[in-house]
């Protein structure tokens, strides 16, 4: 039975990357939201740039996502620096940091889930709206909001899911500090690496099966709710 | 009233109308598709700007190129009813019913929520979604949902288009005792013969973008030149009757010309009915026939004759209001046919069309307009 129990170490990491990435998938919703409603509906000069530039940590190798966080958001870097000088926030090795490692890396998968969803949202229901006395901000928040709802909870069990397993943006930019950025997948990796420690990380490894698991399930499951309400 | 110069270019495609409706009645938008009249109803609605021109709707000014003036959809006060319902698919049918009433400041709220349900009997849907209703329905509940907002003009585009015959003829007598309730006047865009006689009172023929003639229904279905447009089968002429008397499985419809008798219609005494009678089911003769068959005969004078195709004549007779006949040229020599010739016209009772649809009549009256 021993064998089963968590040790606080790993109650640790779960912990952390639960709550990373929690703030991670929060924090980048509502701009999740406006970037998918923005490539959705707008057509404006360099479009193709900032759908590119969303897009890169699908493509990049997350290392390379992480060492340009560190040189801009890093103490010395010019974000960093910045955001430290004017709102006393660092972002360079401590949870915040690694949350927004998981964010921009799990950022395209949420916007990619909700656009699709606008995209495919009746202009011409927003239009009769519209005619019934709502201006463009009600239209959006009475109507257009309420029918991407299934999008919007795709994504976010995307990204979350995205954000529990980041690892390489996360080791680069925060670093794997015990209790303050060593999250799940940098635990295991810990573990992995340390003699004796293969049953430790095996209890990591079917944690995060479950957890994955569960979130999956979860989606299908709002998402099947949701069309039942559609259906009445 | 309703005071419009729209014009706009769309690609290949220009638009460029003007013209005036009534303050009360329907305004049948009429013609082919691909002749503009969704185009145009954008315009009217707000969602669509015009590159120039006017909209006024009962004196207040929607739309002005010269002052730059557009206002946006959600201030005109416009009711809008498309082909295809849209209905909010999350909302229930009370929530998509309310939807504009919330919205309607209530000193402007000239119907209740009971009065429309009531008006479109739809009170056993009120908790049903929209996925759960039928397409005639959903219908209902879309011309519900825009009655509610009190709009000060009801745009109609083709909202029985997407229906089948039998949803047709579920929806229509809604739409007719609405038409002849209602004091809002109402722009109906259809490109079905028989809706805009079962509706209409005023009628725009739109071709290609443009105004090709507008004026009262018979007028314009009367008239030879606009039959291409008029899209009708056959050459006819439209009355305006009223119901005066059942007698012996027939009904007497009262118009300028005297009673006409038809097959029985459902429709009380007093109801107004228009009527379609095909140019090619009347018959000339010179003398009143002293016995046959046809209920129908009416002394009157030949005021035009054309050409019809086929080597076939078109008679143009006054009988109290234009009818037409379509005879052979032999006819024609035979009883030396001419303007101003006194004639008798004959129509057989079972050839008089209301409509193709099968909608209960009495449901076909515009008896009284009253507000709701």
């Amino acid at each position: 039975m021993q064998g089963w129990m968590l040790s606080p170490v790993e109650i640790e990491a779960l912990k952390l990357s639960l709550w990373v990435s929690f703030w991670a998938v929060a924090g980048s919703l509502p701009l999740g939201v406006l970037v998918a409603w923005l490539l959705a509906r707008l057509e404006f000069p360099g479009k193709s740039l900032v759908d590119g530039l969303i897009h890169l940590p699908l493509v990049l190798p997350p290392v390379v996502i992480g060492y340009l966080l560190l040189v801009g958001f890093g103490r010395r870097g010019i974000l960093g620096a910045w955001l430290h000088d004017l709102a006393g926030i660092t972002l360079a090795f401590n949870w915040k940091g690694a949350a927004v490692a998981a964010a921009v890396m799990a950022f395209p998968l949420m916007v990619r889930a909700v656009r699709l969803s606008i995209e495919s949202v009746d202009r011409g229901v927003e239009a009769a709206a519209r005619t019934l006395g709502a201006g463009p901000g009600r239209v959006f928040f009475t109507v257009t909001l309420p029918l991407v709802t299934p999008g919007i909870l795709t994504g976010l069990i995307l990204a979350f899911a995205r954000s529990l397993g980041e690892f390489g943006a996360t080791i680069t930019f925060v670093s794997n500090i015990k209790g303050e950025t060593q999250t799940l997948p940098l635990a295991l990796y810990t573990l992995t690496q340390m003699p004796g420690g293969e049953v430790g990380a095996m209890r990591l490894c079917l944690i995060s099966v479950v957890i994955a698991m569960a979130a999956l399930v979860a989606s299908e499951g709002l998402a099947r709710r949701f069309a039942a309400y559609i259906k009445g | 009233m309703l005071d419009l110069h729209l014009i706009r270019q769309q690609g290949d495609f220009r638009v460029d109308v003007a013209f005036r409706s009534p303050e009360v009645g329907v305004t049948a938008l009429f013609g082919r598709s691909g002749a503009g009249k969704t185009s145009l109803v954008n315009m009217v609605a707000g969602l669509v700007r015009p590159d120039q021109g006017h909209i006024v709707v009962n004196g207040r000014t929607l739309f002005d190129a010269t002052q730059g003036l557009h206002v946006p959809p959600e201030k005109r006060r416009i009711g809008y009813i498309f082909q295809d319902g849209r209905l909010f698919p999350h909302l229930s049918v009370k929530s998509n019913l309310t939807y504009g009433m919330r919205r309607t400041v209530s000193s402007e709220q000239g119907v209740s929520l009971d009065d429309v349900v009531d008006l479109l009997g739809i009170g056993h849907l009120l908790h049903r979604r929209p996925a759960k209703l039928s397409g005639g329905e959903k219908q209902r509940v879309a011309i519900g949902r825009a009655l509610l907002t009190s709009p000060s003009l009801l745009l109609m585009d083709e909202p029985l288009a997407s229906l089948d015959r039998s949803r047709k003829a579920e929806v229509l007598p809604f739409l007719s005792r609405l038409c002849s309730e209602l004091s809002t006047p109402i722009l109906y865009v259809s490109h079905s013969l028989e809706e805009v006689l079962n509706l209409a009172d005023t009628m725009v023929l739109l071709d290609q973008g443009r105004v090709a003639a507008a004026g009262s229904l018979e007028d314009l279905m009367n008239r030879r030149d606009l039959q291409r447009l008029t899209g009708a089968a056959d050459l006819g002429a439209v009355i305006a009757t009223t119901v005066d008397d059942h007698l012996d499985g027939l009904t007497r419809l009262r118009f300028p010309g005297g009673g006409l008798w038809v097959p029985e219609v459902a429709a009380p005494r007093g109801s107004r009915l228009r009527v379609r009678i095909g140019a090619r089911n009347v018959a000339i003769a010179l003398q009143a026939p002293p016995e046959t068959s046809i209920q129908n005969i009416f002394p009157g004078q030949v005021t035009a004759i054309t050409e019809g195709p086929a080597k076939l004549l078109d008679v143009q007779m006054d009988i109290g209001c234009p009818l037409l006949a379509r005879i052979t040229p032999r006819a024609l020599s035979t009883l030396a046919l001419a303007p101003g010739k006194r004639v008798f016209a004959m129509v057989k009772s079972v050839a008089v069309s209301r409509g193709h649809l099968n909608v209960p009549l009495d449901m076909n009256t515009d008896s009284q307009r009253r507000t709701l």
